[in-house]
């Protein structure tokens, strides 16, 4: 059942014209910002309005969609940004990874791996990756003209000589296909390995920054690093309480007011589907 | 044991049903209506319509009582619709010269053709709470006299006449969209007074006052202020002439500022420019200050490093809805990223001999 | 006002323009592969891909530019009408639409600017028939290989060399299309 009062998927379809163009201009440069005429969305900036809007462009009817935050379906914002489209498009939703066609996210990409029928759209609040070492757009867009990422790699050297690694744990920039040096949203630094060589395709909005980028499958993306001290992607060192898995990225929960730990997978899916395989953790009932 | 959190969705239906119960207030005193506010709370009706960047006083209104008088909320409200309606076309220009104006003061001339005129104005109120107000909203009705209809000469042209301010020659060209294209930099004066009349008003303020100040110091006069009606006229392709579709109330402010002139130039004055939908003196004439700041590099002058000279800053930064958003989106969840900093600030205390857990105090 | 300028459009724009963007977003992120594009029913010359393509694309934002037979009345007329897109020589179209032969030489498009790659033409190829066949191509949106029956090598090669400048192609035929953006490695 969708709404009647606004068009399908909620834009205009001048705007969504024009969405989609920068989508495939975005495609055809990965890891470039295309600068769009973002609009303002009946969410607050912020709140994942450039991932809605791409996915507005995004979905036909026939779509499945799923929406996670912080790798969790049932977040109050996932769960605001799904139903804004079960009545806006009158898509189908799900919470399962591999039954979804289109998934939006906030700052986590899934454990299970994409398939090449899946599209992963992310939302961005900076698109920009050298915007805390250079606040100027003009002069960044210039930095990005000239490939000139000096200033990032210094900054990360900065960090190793302070204190011995590379203090950046999440957003943490990649080059995409040798050129351009991209941020790839606020996921965890756990997640970068999983942005190269992806089957599905992602798609990134900003919003109040006005930008679209878009990495296709098999895209050759690297996080920077040096050779002597090489990219690492980390997690907790514990396996999931409730499900076990050794390979997850876990969220550190508080259980008692001793200041009591647990680590549970913060993919919900992956962690549902995991117990109910019979795989238990040893918080698990 | 341990129980994932679940019920996002009826916590959020139950926050909805909450606010709803609270935006009513007590149910014995009576429900405001959107015409109550529409009349009796104009100012802040008018500035949900100059930041909403959309004229239509109910609408307005009825965004202020949605939003319980958070004006930004309203204001985001307007902008939340304002972007899903068709557009059907742009209106020619409006000719401010032709304005009925309600208010109309020179600080630069004691007098001029037209007068004085003070309007419905605060300035010479002396800020006493009338506790009459609270029993008794009546108030007997204020003196008029006719006026003739005509043109309002604008003072600025007074000055124009004799070359001592700066030219400010009509333009055909069709400025750019702020709301339909990117922005992008250098952005170009139509461009920043677009953004400039829907920034917030309280951003626009500091930074009119920080030149004030010193920071990018202007020496503005206002030269005029003027509030009233002015037709709106659009051409409809069908008839191929223009027609009045409305009027509307604008504030306009233009500055008269100082200029020192160059090796090119003679002295002169120079012009700041503010024009706001509604009445909202303080908005536009600080829109006035900031844009004759903006203008630095088109007028020769130095960027002294202000803040209100840099369009970077005041461009990316003026719009209320875009900052709000943005500001309170931190209290979204970000506990993936916060995992993510947990370990690498665990891993480097760690290797820095600090991971002893300091005994708590007896 | 002709018949067919008034018919031909999406019926339902909004569902149709989003599944035929589906087609035209696969086709441009997985070069090689052939999508299958409805929903519009264009005047000759144009194929019903293409004019799929420039319905769901196209508006009075962009400057579109009818290379060879493309450039006809019936096109010109139906266009206007279902889109409004404005008509512009090569060297400022967003779009270009006609055979490879009627869009040579490619060197009058716009290919972006170094601080702007992305305003950069984007070419509708109207061919005989796509295979996948012929020429080989690798890069991003492609695992390994793949292979697509183009109009050239060389042009594309030396398209390929102005990355990030560069335009991008999309080829139909008939109800199909395939996509070529700058980035794809073609020998």
């Amino acid at each position: 059942m969708t709404d009647q009062d606004y068009n399908f998927a909620y834009l205009d379809e001048q705007t969504k014209r024009m969405i989609r163009r920068a989508i495939l201009k975005g495609l055809a440069i990965p890891g470039y910002q295309v600068p769009f005429a973002s609009r303002e969305m009946p969410m607050p900036y912020g709140w994942g309005t450039g991932g809605v809007q791409v996915s507005a462009a995004v979905l036909t009817p026939e779509d499945t969609f799923k929406v996670i935050d912080q790798g969790a379906d049932d977040t109050t914002n996932a769960v605001s940004i799904r139903s804004f489209f079960q009545r806006t498009a009158g898509v189908t939703t799900t919470t399962k990874t591999s039954d979804a066609s289109v998934i939006q996210t906030r700052h986590r990409i899934p454990e299970e791996a994409l398939t090449e029928d899946q599209i992963l759209v992310y939302q961005v609040p900076i698109p920009e990756p050298l915007r805390f070492l250079e606040p100027r757009e003009s002069e960044t867009r210039k930095m990005h003209s000239l490939e000139e990422y000096g200033l990032m790699h210094v900054k990360l050297y900065e960090d190793i000589s302070r204190h011995g690694h590379i203090a950046t744990s999440y957003a943490y920039p990649v080059k995409v296909e040798g050129r351009y040096v991209m941020d790839p949203s606020p996921i965890p630094k756990f997640d970068n390995p999983k942005l190269g060589d992806m089957a599905a395709i992602q798609l990134f909005g900003a919003g109040r920054e006005q930008r679209i980028y878009a990495l296709p499958p098999y895209t050759q993306v690297v996080s920077l690093d040096f050779e002597d001290h090489p990219f690492e992607a980390s997690k907790a060192d514990h396996p999931c309480g409730l499900c076990g898995a050794e390979e997850s990225y876990l969220d550190e929960v508080i259980v008692d007011d001793a200041g009591g730990r647990m680590f549970v997978c913060s993919d919900t899916d992956y962690c549902d589907a995991r117990q109910a395989a019979g795989y238990k953790g040893k918080d698990a009932a | 044991m341990y129980v994932a959190v679940k019920g996002g969705e009826r916590a959020i239906a139950n926050a909805h049903a909450w606010l709803a119960e609270e935006r009513r207030g007590d149910t014995d005193v009576a429900d405001l209506s959107v015409t109550q506010i529409r009349e009796q709370l104009k100012l802040a009706v008018d500035r949900v319509m100059a930041e909403g960047s959309l004229y239509d006083p109910d609408l307005a209104a009825l965004a202020i009582k949605q939003s319980r008088g958070d004006l930004i909320e309203a204001i985001f409200l307007i902008r939340a619709y304002r972007t899903t309606l068709p557009r059907f076309g742009a209106s020619e220009p409006v000719s401010t010269g032709e304005m009925a104006c309600d208010r109309r003061i020179s600080a630069t001339f004691k007098d001029l053709p037209g007068g004085q005129v003070l309007g419905p104005t605060f300035d010479y109120t002396h800020r006493l709470l009338d506790f009459k107000l609270a029993a008794d909203g009546e108030v007997p009705e204020a003196p008029s006299r006719d006026v003739a209809p005509g043109d309002v000469p604008h003072v600025t042209e007074f000055l124009n006449r004799e070359g001592l301010i700066e030219e400010a020659p009509a333009e055909d060209t069709t400025p750019p969209d702020l709301t339909r294209e990117p922005l992008e930099m250098p952005a170009s004066r139509a461009l920043r007074l677009q953004a400039l009349t829907r920034a917030d008003e309280g951003f626009t303020l500091g930074l009119a006052y920080s030149t004030q100040r010193g920071y990018g110091r202007n020496h503005a006069f206002v030269g005029e202020l003027r509030i009233g009606m002015v037709p709106v006229e659009m051409e409809i392709p069908e008839l191929g002439f223009a027609i009045e579709i409305g009027e509307i109330t604008l504030t306009e402010c233009e500055t008269v500022n100082q200029f020192k002139g160059s090796k090119t130039e003679p002295p002169q004055f120079t012009r700041g420019y503010g024009l706001v939908f509604g009445q909202s003196e303080r908005k536009s004439i600080s829109m006035a200050l900031v844009d004759r700041a903006l203008r630095w590099e088109e007028l020769g002058e130095d960027n002294v490093g202000a803040p209100a000279q840099d369009a970077e800053f005041v461009l990316y930064h003026a719009d209320n809805i875009q900052a709000t958003g943005f500001l309170e989106h931190i209290k979204l969840p970000h506990y993936v990223d916060f995992q993510s900093e947990l370990e690498l600030v665990r891993k480097l205390r760690r290797e820095a001999g600090a991971d002893q857990v300091p005994e708590a105090a007896e | 006002m002709q018949a067919e300028t008034l018919s031909g459009g999406f019926a339902n724009p909004a569902v149709q323009s989003a599944h035929a963007f589906r087609s035209v977003m696969e086709a441009m992120a997985r070069p090689g592969t052939l999508q299958d594009i409805a929903g519009a029913e264009p005047p000759a010359p144009l194929s019903k891909a293409a004019g799929s393509v420039l319905l769901t694309l196209c508006d009075t934002d962009t400057p579109v530019y009818l290379a060879g037979d493309a450039d006809c009345d019936a096109v010109r007329a139906w266009l206007a009408f279902h889109t409004g897109a404005p008509l512009t020589g090569p060297s400022h179209c967003m779009f270009a639409v006609g055979t490879w032969e009627a869009l040579n030489p490619l060197s009058v498009y716009p290919v972006g600017t170094s601080e702007y790659p992305d305003r950069s033409a984007t070419l509708i190829v109207e061919c005989e028939a796509l295979t996948q066949s012929g020429a080989t191509l690798s890069g991003p949106g492609i695992k390994t290989n793949a292979a697509l029956s183009l109009p050239s090598v060389q042009a594309f090669q030396q398209n390929r060399a102005l990355f990030p400048l560069g335009l991008d192609f999309i080829l139909t035929s008939g109800s199909q299309l395939a996509a070529l953006p700058r980035t794809t490695e073609v020998s």
